[in-house]
């Protein structure tokens, strides 16, 4: 039969407050659970076996896409079909709706969240891409109030973010600005699958100059990489198709995947290479367009 | 529960005898209400499950299951001392070796069998798992086939007397070496390759498992167990169990798939019967996913190395040399005589001079297996070999890869054809099959479009496969599984209301018996499908055979449920004589009655007769009363279905991603019974092909840990990785099956690898000067040959 | 826990560990078997219900988080003995062959053509994308649909 997770007790929380009182409570043994599509399938193979599970499914209150104070502000359990379908991202952040795409399957997109995603922080997560690429910055609350993190801070390591215990990451922040043009590039061995490397680009343009980059790559180290030099390189660039090829060399350079099932270190150093450059060109392409 | 009402036009047609006829058996499926194994509850109902070895390799210091026996819920521990004592802990295979059930002193693959336990419930079973304590000692793995031979490769059969090396089966050897060495010789190109056919596993969606429930007042054994071979395997289970046949009873009821993934006798399977033995209770043991990838029967893995030959244009010889992995034991399931399967069919739809097979199997460190996966028998790996190499000749001569075929064909009038490996085939017109599927592709067309692609720096492949396959096993006189014959048994009663039972020993797993073998009945008789009972998955109510793999249920079950009717035909001819008072040589049939030659208003038909057999009206001189018969069936021959096969792909330049853009496939398998049922065979197998092609592959790291034990990393293609396929059919009938129908079902799975991995060569000969690559063509893989550095799977 | 559960529009009531998968829950519910597993690994989707609508992998789900929504079997399709298009499509057009990624497919199928009543071929390729299907080759499952789509209107007339 299919496996089973091991005993654990479980409550519904009725409020973010409840939930942050209930892990306070029941210590690092608790988890917060939301779409369960990272946690349930490691439960179910005992890889990890929490105790004490808060369902924070009811909390509308953190369900959200909207324009607010110069962002885009989501809320953390909205779920990736959300973000796929939402008019606001698409006009803004295609980027979303290129990732949400080929992130999992359009059934498991019905139930996993944005929250969920990041902070399962599995280096081939595609969102966590997205969220660097667009200088996103995450909001974290916990028993002593509320703290906004950037993406560079938020990601620590393979499976650990700055989430620490009795927080709840609650919101993702998306600065808005214009001349936007974004972009999600992403190589699996099949519809579905983790990325065998992908790449997040964003660029703001004015007057025919980056005036702003974000280049971010997935499942090529213990964590998303934040390609910066990629982004010295861009920022005050007119954008190029030599540009987005030199890039790529930094994105390749960069990173430091590791051999597996998947591939091995070259062809995943090539790939992030190359999906660097095809996501600045069509970011760049959308943000052209966009200001004309 | 019929289906056929609320249909948005009811007077759709609805042949009677062979044609697209709607599935039966959709009435229930459709509604959710298939009976599958996990539906199934019984009264008093225990669960099992199985503990697994992590080691490859390794010795067992101790199991210590107390804390397991503590837990509230569980019954039994069970370990191979307590099988021991019931001369249970080895079982028989069907490749005449022996197989661990429960492993005692060691343990040889990852996820072997090491202990049993019984619970109340599946979740206090997984949970019980956990509080059994076994040590091990590990010892070095051999997980590659050709390291298992090497002298200082760890000794895996230990428990074999006699045995000194991993090698696992004597060789096998077809064809005549030195026939084929004279005509390399003369050949004027040669071309050799190492060619790998990886371990990939058929994965039906529903795993496998079983309920056994002994009764032990009356000492009846109940087996629930989708089984695509439950006559053989009862039989198997009586030897094992010491009971007699008519004591065990297995039902398949609905099963989900089996592709050969369930013809084996799993040691979950002997541990739940032994289970339901020892306790007298139902014992229900179904693995997981993990389970079955990581411990069932998997498929392929072949390591091959070939030559192939031309002489003025045509091939003219074949020789390769084969080491078969088969994993821990040797479990493999083919006919006796025929250890390495139908292997030495790779001689191929060419009419050469001369060909030489050798095939040796090892054992390695991984699950036991290998004959699955819609293989029929080991000819997905033979035609494998085969058309890559004439893929690999065709580049090297420069000529066109159908042209190359279409010059080395066996001709028409060759046929019946005997093969320098000692097959004959039975009928074909391989040309005219070829020109359909170039139709249907635009072959020249699409040669245009790929020319004017390269231009732009696009890569575009295309491939092509021709494979002749034998399937329908077999003669008895040639082909046992265990001492089994491979003949299979009908059985047709006509009711006195005309309407029919055909009981059969075909055990379908999605194949749409229920239908089909009705249209048989149809088309012998006249009587409506609607109106014929398919019964099956029953071993108390079906005759004896030998089940449903090998593309062999229309060429031996088809055929015997023909005979079986023609034989009902030939009585009711007899009574409508009597009925119509006339001589039997005075009548003449027309589908549905005889009738009076020369006065067809004069005629009974079938109901009549059937009404008249079971009444107290006299009988002919000689005969009993009621219209049925009885068949066993002994194929002279297999059948030889073949077809030809176009694959095109898009190899992306930069990213190495493969995508099968378009796969044409022209399939001849003789007559059509039912051609929705037969296309839909088709389309299945080749989404296999692709799976195997692009991403399947069960792999292990020098641990011997399995890489892909689950579907994460086990990919099966979805619905995007799969083109609209197209279908064309030639017909050529088989001269020798009394319908004129071959097999059809696994040739998808064996003719459209090659095409696909042609197509990828293809895509990258001019641009990177590939020529060869090994499956599962991955983008890192496709990457790696692109760089010049094409590498064996793992 | 004593959960109650919406299946097809009536309410479950067991009591059950809070660690049960909802795929458990509903096949434990008589005459619910229909609801299938496949995999250990959220990929297989042979245990697709419907959940407020919308279709989810039931074997990712605790039974517990299904409380206070209404889940939807392929038990609930036919209605009043009127099969559902979606079912006749699959009929029609040979969509099956053992059966048992069907119902899976089939509540995937019913949830789409009721967010969108004409998708093309690649929607539909994308939307059953989450499924696996070993036998069919998923082109008649993909004509299938395309089927109920076109005769969805007729079909909701006779009802």
């Amino acid at each position: 039969m299919v496996q089973t997770p091991a005993p654990f007790e479980y409550e519904r929380a009725t409020s973010v407050e409840g939930a942050i009182a209930a892990l306070k409570q029941r210590g690092s043994d608790a988890r917060i659970i939301a779409g369960g599509h990272s946690l349930l399938p490691m439960m179910k193979l005992r890889l990890a076996n929490p105790e004490y599970l808060i369902d924070i499914n009811d909390l509308d209150e953190l369900s959200y896409i909207r324009e607010e104070a110069g962002e885009i502000r989501i809320g953390a359990l909205t779920r990736h079909v959300e973000l796929l379908e939402s008019e606001l991202l698409a006009r803004h952040y295609p980027v979303f709706g290129d990732a949400e795409r080929v992130i999992a399957d359009p059934v498991v997109r019905n139930r996993g969240t944005i929250g969920g995603s990041l902070c399962q922080a599995d280096a081939a997560e595609d969102l966590s891409a997205v969220c660097s690429a667009l200088k996103a910055r995450v909001v974290i609350r916990g028993p002593d109030g509320e703290r906004v993190v950037a993406m560079d801070d938020f990601h620590v390591g393979p499976y650990t973010t700055a989430v620490g215990d009795g927080e709840i990451l609650t919101e993702v922040r998306l600065p808005l600005r214009s001349g936007a043009g974004s972009a999600h590039e992403k190589v699996e061995r099949r519809a579905g699958d983790w990325a065998i490397a992908a790449a997040s680009a964003a660029v703001w343009i004015d007057g025919g100059t980056i005036a702003d980059a974000g280049l971010a790559l997935s499942a090529v180290g213990p964590t998303t990489i934040h390609v910066t030099r990629a982004e010295e390189l861009l920022r005050g660039s007119a954008p190029s198709e030599e540009l987005f090829v030199e890039a790529g060399e930094f994105a390749s350079a960069d990173c430091s995947p590791v051999p597996d099932g998947r591939g091995p270190v070259d062809y995943k150093r090539h790939l992030a290479g190359v999906l660097a450059k095809r996501a600045l060109r069509r970011a760049t392409a959308r943000a052209l367009h966009q200001e004309a | 529960m019929a289906v056929t009402e609320n249909l948005p036009s009811p007077g759709h047609e609805r042949p009677i005898g062979f044609g697209r006829l709607k599935r039966k058996e959709d009435a229930r499926f459709i509604r959710g209400k298939g009976t599958y194994l996990d539906d199934i509850r019984l009264p008093g109902m225990v669960h099992g499950a199985i503990l697994r070895s992590p080691y490859a390799h390794a010795r067992i210091v101790s199991i210590d299951t107390s804390r397991a026996l503590a837990h509230p819920n569980v019954a039994a521990v069970v370990t191979a001392k307590d099988l021991e004592t019931l001369g249970l802990a080895w079982m028989p295979t069907i490749s005449y070796d022996t197989q661990a059930v429960l492993a005692g002193d060691k343990v040889r693959f990852q996820g072997q069998e090491v202990a049993f336990v019984i619970a109340t419930d599946e979740y206090s079973a997984r949970d019980a798992l956990q509080l059994i304590d076994v040590e091990y000692d590990p010892l070095p793995a051999v997980v590659n086939a050709r390291k298992a031979l090497d002298p200082d490769a760890p000794l895996i059969r230990d428990d074999k007397e006699g045995q000194e090396d991993n090698l696992a089966s004597p060789l096998w050897e077809a064809g005549d070496a030195e026939a084929t060495d004279r005509v390399f010789a003369e050949a004027d190109t040669v071309v050799v390759r190492d060619i790998i056919y990886p371990r990939c596993h058929p994965a039906p969606l529903e795993t496998c498992g079983m309920i056994a429930d002994f009764n032990p007042k009356t000492g009846q054994l109940d087996i629930y167990n989708g089984n695509q071979a439950p006559n053989a395997l009862r039989t198997v289970y009586a030897h094992v169990a010491g009971l007699a046949e008519h004591m065990i009873r297995i039902r398949c009821n609905d099963i989900g798939g089996g592709f050969g993934n369930k013809v084996p006798i799993y040691p979950g399977y002997v541990c739940a019967i032994a289970g339901s033995i020892v306790a007298g209770v139902p014992v229900k043991w179904i693995e997981d996913r993990s389970e079955n990838l990581m411990s069932t029967g998997f498929a392929r893995d072949y390591v091959m190395h070939a030559e192939l030959c031309a002489k003025n244009g045509r091939i003219t010889g074949l020789r390769c040399d084969v080491i078969a992995d088969h994993g821990a034991f040797d479990s493999t399931a083919q006919p006796t005589k025929f250890p390495a399967g139908f292997f030495h069919i790779c001689c191929g739809s060419y009419d050469l001079q001369a060909s030489h097979v050798q095939v040796k199997a090892v054992y390695t460190n991984k699950a036991p297996g290998g004959v699955a996966y819609r293989c029929s028998f080991r000819i997905t790996e033979a035609v494998y070999l085969m058309e890559r190499m004439v893929g690999a000749l065709a580049l090297e001569m420069g000529v066109d890869p159908i042209e190359l075929r279409m010059q080395s064909f066996i001709r028409p009038e060759q046929f019946p054809y005997e093969t320098t490996t000692g097959w004959t085939y039975d009928s074909g017109d391989y040309e005219k099959t070829m020109r359909v599927a170039m139709d249907i592709a635009d072959y020249e067309g699409l040669r245009r479009e790929q020319a004017e692609k390269r231009a732009r720096g696009e890569l575009m492949g295309i491939g092509v496969s021709f494979f002749t396959e034998g399937v329908g096993a077999g003669p008895r006189k040639h082909m046992d599984i265990l001492g089994l014959s491979m003949n299979d048994g009908a059985d047709l009663r006509v009711h006195p209301s005309g309407k029919a039972v055909v009981s059969i020993s075909a055990q379908t797993q999605g194949q749409g018996h229920e239908t089909t073998f009705a249209q048989i009945v149809a088309e012998e008789l006249g009587i409506p499908p609607e109106d014929v009972q398919v019964r099956h998955g029953d071993t108390d109510r079906t005759p004896f055979g030998l089940g449903t793999y090998g593309s062999r249920s229309t060429p031996v079950s088809g055929a015997a449920v023909s005979v079986v009717s023609r034989k009902v035909r030939d009585r009711a001819r007899l009574i409508a004589s009597t009925m119509l008072e006339t001589r039997p040589e005075d009548l003449a049939w027309e589908k549905g009655r005889w009738y009076v030659k020369g006065d067809p208003s004069k005629g009974a038909p079938i109901e009549q007769i059937a009404a008249y057999a079971y009444s107290g009206s006299p009988m002919p001189e000689g005969m009993e009363g009621g219209l049925d018969a009885q068949v066993i069936y002994d194929p002279p021959n297999l059948t030889y279905p073949y077809g030809a096969y176009i694959a095109v792909v898009d190899v992306d330049p930069e990213t190495a991603a493969v995508k099968v853009r378009r796969f044409i496939a022209v399939d001849d398998c003789g007559v059509r019974i039912n051609p929705m049922i037969v296309d839909g065979q088709i389309h299945g197998g080749l989404a296999e092909g692709i799976g195997i092609a692009l991403m399947e592959l069960i792999s292990f790291d020098q641990e011997g840990n399995c890489l892909n034990s689950s579907f994460m990393d086990y990919l099966i293609p979805t619905a995007l990785e799969c083109p609209d396929f197209e279908l064309g059919q030639t017909v050529t009938p088989c001269p020798h099956h009394p319908l004129g129908a071959k097999g059809v079902g696994e040739s998808p799975n064996v003719g459209s690898p090659p095409a696909i991995v042609n197509a990828v060569i293809d895509a990258l000969h001019e641009s990177h000067g590939v020529t060869h690559i090994d499956m599962p063509c991955t983008p890192a893989r496709v990457w790696a040959a692109m760089q010049g550095r094409p590498e064996p799977p793992q | 826990m004593e959960l109650n559960v919406t299946i097809n529009g009536e309410r479950v009531t067991r009591d059950v560990a809070p660690r049960q998968l909802l795929v458990h829950y509903i096949r434990d519910t008589p005459g619910l078997t229909g609801t299938h597993w496949g995999c250990d690994t959220s990929n297989c989707g042979a245990c697709v219900v419907l959940m407020d609508g919308k279709p989810v992998k039931s074997c990712t789900i605790l039974a517990a988080m299904a409380e206070g929504h209404e889940i939807r079997t392929v038990e609930s399709l036919e209605r009043d003995g009127q099969l559902d298009p979606v079912q006749m499509g699959f009929h029609e057009l040979h969509a099956l062959h053992c059966g048992f990624c069907t119902p899976g497919m089939l509540m995937t199928a019913r949830a789409l053509l009721d967010e969108n009543p004409d998708p093309s071929e690649e929607e539909i390729r994308v939307a059953i994308s989450g499924g696996i299907c070993r036998c069919t080759g998923y082109k008649n499952i993909v004509d299938a649909i395309r089927w109920a789509a076109e005769h969805e209107a007729t079909t909701r007339q006779e009802v």
